[in-house]
């Protein structure tokens, strides 16, 4: 099963993978905060997900980790 | 080679830096020491070492930078206009703490100036040139046998200190050509742990580096190597005492100057002035101390200087400005005379003819 | 099974760019060339003066911060000293054709054996918006602040099409970075610009057009879009030169 990880403190809410998702299930949350105060990104739906690793390669922060 | 060669001073600068194991040269032609760049760019090809000329003086220290990062001798060298253009590189590579070598073989100035000899980047060398905190070791030789003294001290002091070190050369001896033999150099070599050689896997990284961005750290790294420096003028500082014994007054004077100076010396002890001179041959790190104590002994002292007077301020601040010292400069070119020399310790000595 | 993670030659430390600023994803696909090729061990980078200055902080191999403009003539000393390193340089629009010009054309002259990264963002981000010799006419910044007037301060430098017309360098690519298929295409080319090194076949050059969403007033989606929208046009993708390519078209 495709997977991707956050490493929600790296994140900085630029939103970049948000666009990049060919399945439009990444989101920026309303609801948290990371260390820095950043609004992270996570995802909205993990069974959709098809470990295409676009999200990851428009990362700038390397947060994201893909597993298939 | 144990034997005396007739060699031009430039090229005997080129020759003592390959056997002190400088395998590494980048340079610009400039008038008057181009020779430098061109015996390299015939030696280097046939030992294995590096010759570029650079697209620029400031591309050659550059390149210098990097070398020395890498943990390897280099050298540039230039006169005045193009180690104007160096002063940034320079700077750059005090506070990275990298060893290397510098020529300047100087020029009259300001701006383009002309081509004749001069002594004129005096300050430029010891108190600066480039911005912030920071010294070089500066070495002035007074015949071609220095100019290869001088370069194979100069690079194991850079390598001992991890610091730039100068060669302040004047024209004149880049020019002149008389005996110089190449005693069995060892070329020393010293661990460079810091050095940027590649990580191999084997360690963290090494960073080659002046950035420091947290006010704390820079002014800590500033204090480290001003201790450095404190312990280069303990151990480091050199010069010459000629005549000095019984002498009532004392000529200042480096390269050049204090050949000429010695000349008029001579003259003068002829005719009863007892005069003597003190010659440094660390410009930085200056010789204070000789010249305090000379001042306990000497009523006054005769600055000779190819310039409109530098070295004469460290003479009076090393002094305490408790004796007279009168300047005896010439400049753009011009050398002065062991005559000139000959009258301005007159003057000083009271008697006029 | 992972298939895709931080690459190993990036540090720990988090990075200090604006949200959404391109330096991360470069620095990735310099990172994952490195790791890629399994040079690591013997890679020397040289960091600009720009926002990316830092650098040294971000790359696991041994770095050197080199004076503004100067890291082609750094990375000829470090290469000439240690030729079996890889050795490259990571450079901004003004570090790379402002003030260092000429340490630019005159490294591709040499065909030195080094690697350029050339992010152009068409404007000075860490001094907080300047014009660039790359900023498009018309661009608004600091210093340009109603529109580059080429009358009056010139055309913006292509650097691509006029070191693609020298003999000397090897390999002049223009790529970038603002969306999946050119960030895969970039990491390709980048990677090739590290090969040509270990191969020992000379100069090359990628320039990465790139954003900077701080200085130019905008998200850093709308930033991408600029790119793709202003930026392209301009600065048009693809290979200006690749010396053994043409080779091996002759034979």
């Amino acid at each position: 099963m495709a997977k991707v990880t956050f490493n929600t403190d790296l994140c900085k809410g630029c939103g970049l993978c948000v666009d990049a998702c060919p399945k439009h299930i990444l989101e920026i949350a309303t609801d948290k905060i990371n260390m820095k105060g950043h609004s992270p990104a996570q995802i909205t739906d993990q069974s959709a997900c098809i470990g295409c690793a676009s999200c990851a390669v428009m990362c700038p922060d390397c947060v994201i980790t893909v597993e298939k | 080679m144990s034997e005396k060669v007739l060699m031009k001073g430039n090229e005997a600068i080129a020759e003592a830096a390959i056997l002190s194991g400088c395998r590494h040269y980048f340079g610009y032609p400039i008038t008057p020491q181009t020779e430098i760049a061109a015996y390299m760019a015939k030696r280097m090809p046939k030992i294995g070492g590096t010759f570029l000329q650079a697209e620029s003086e400031i591309a050659a220290i550059n390149m210098v930078y990097g070398t020395s990062g890498a943990g390897y001798r280099v050298m540039t060298s230039s006169s005045s206009p193009g180690v104007s253009l160096k002063q940034e590189g320079i700077s750059y590579i005090a506070g990275a703490d990298l060893p290397c070598l510098i020529v300047n073989v100087q020029r009259g100035g300001p701006g383009l100036g002309g081509i004749q000899p001069s002594q004129s980047d005096y300050f430029q060398a010891t108190k600066g040139g480039g911005h912030g905190d920071y010294h070089l070791i500066v070495l002035a030789p007074a015949s071609v046998q220095e100019m290869a003294n001088m370069t194979v001290r100069a690079f194991d002091l850079a390598d001992k200190y991890r610091m730039p070190a100068m060669l302040l050369a004047d024209g004149t001896m880049g020019q002149m050509m008389e005996p110089v033999e190449f005693p069995d150099i060892k070329a020393n070599k010293v661990e460079k742990p810091w050095a940027v050689t590649g990580t191999q896997m084997k360690r963290k990284h090494n960073i080659i580096n002046s950035l420091y961005l947290n006010p704390e750290e820079l002014e800590k790294k500033n204090e480290e190597r001003f201790a450095r420096y404190a312990e280069i003028e303990e151990k480091e500082t050199l010069y010459e005492s000629f005549m000095m014994d019984d002498a009532e007054y004392c000529v200042a004077a480096f390269g050049i100057a204090a050949r000429v100076s010695k000349n008029a010396i001579v003259e003068a002890r002829a005719q009863g002035i007892k005069v003597g001179l003190i010659r440094p041959i660390t410009l930085w790190p200056f010789p204070k101390k000789a010249f305090d104590e000379a001042a306990d002994k000497v009523k006054g002292f005769i600055t000779v200087e190819l310039s409109m007077g530098q070295m004469i301020e460290d003479v009076e601040l090393a002094t305490k400005c408790r004796r007279p010292v009168i300047p005896c400069n010439r400049t753009g070119g011009m050398i002065p005379s062991p005559d000139q020399v000959l009258s301005a310790i007159k003057k000083i000595a009271g008697g006029d003819q | 099974m992972i298939v895709f993670e931080k690459p190993k030659s990036l540090t720990d430390v988090p990075l200090h760019y604006c949200p959404g600023c391109t330096h991360g994803i470069i620095h990735r696909l310099v990172a994952e060339a490195i790791d890629e090729l399994g040079i690591e061990g013997r890679t020397v980078g040289v960091a600009p003066v720009g926002c990316a200055v830092m650098a040294y902080d971000y790359f696991t191999c041994d770095m050197v911060e080199a004076a503004h403009g100067r890291a082609p003539a750094v990375a000829t000393g470090l290469k000439r000293a240690t030729p079996d390193n890889i050795i490259f340089t990571y450079q901004g629009d003004g570090d790379l054709a402002s003030i260092g010009t000429a340490e630019t054309i005159h490294a591709a002259t040499r065909n030195e054996n080094i690697t350029v990264i050339f992010v152009n963002n068409a404007i000075y981000g860490m001094t907080g918006g300047q014009m660039a010799p790359t900023s498009l006419p018309g661009q608004v910044t600091q210093t340009s602040p109603y529109g580059r007037d080429v009358k009056t301060v010139g055309y913006p430098i292509r650097m691509c099409e006029m070191l693609a017309t020298m003999e000397g360098p090897e390999y002049i690519a223009r790529v970038a970075v603002n969306n999946v298929k050119n960030v895969r295409n970039a990491k390709k080319v980048i990677q090739k610009a590290f090969e040509n090194q270990v191969n020992g076949l000379g100069f090359s050059l990628v320039e990465v057009v790139s954003s900077c969403p701080t200085n130019w007033g905008m998200t850093p989606q709308k930033a991408l879009e600029w790119v793709n929208d202003k930026m392209i046009p301009y600065y048009p993708l693809g290979v200006y030169k690749d010396r053994s390519a043409a080779k091996e078209g002759k034979e």
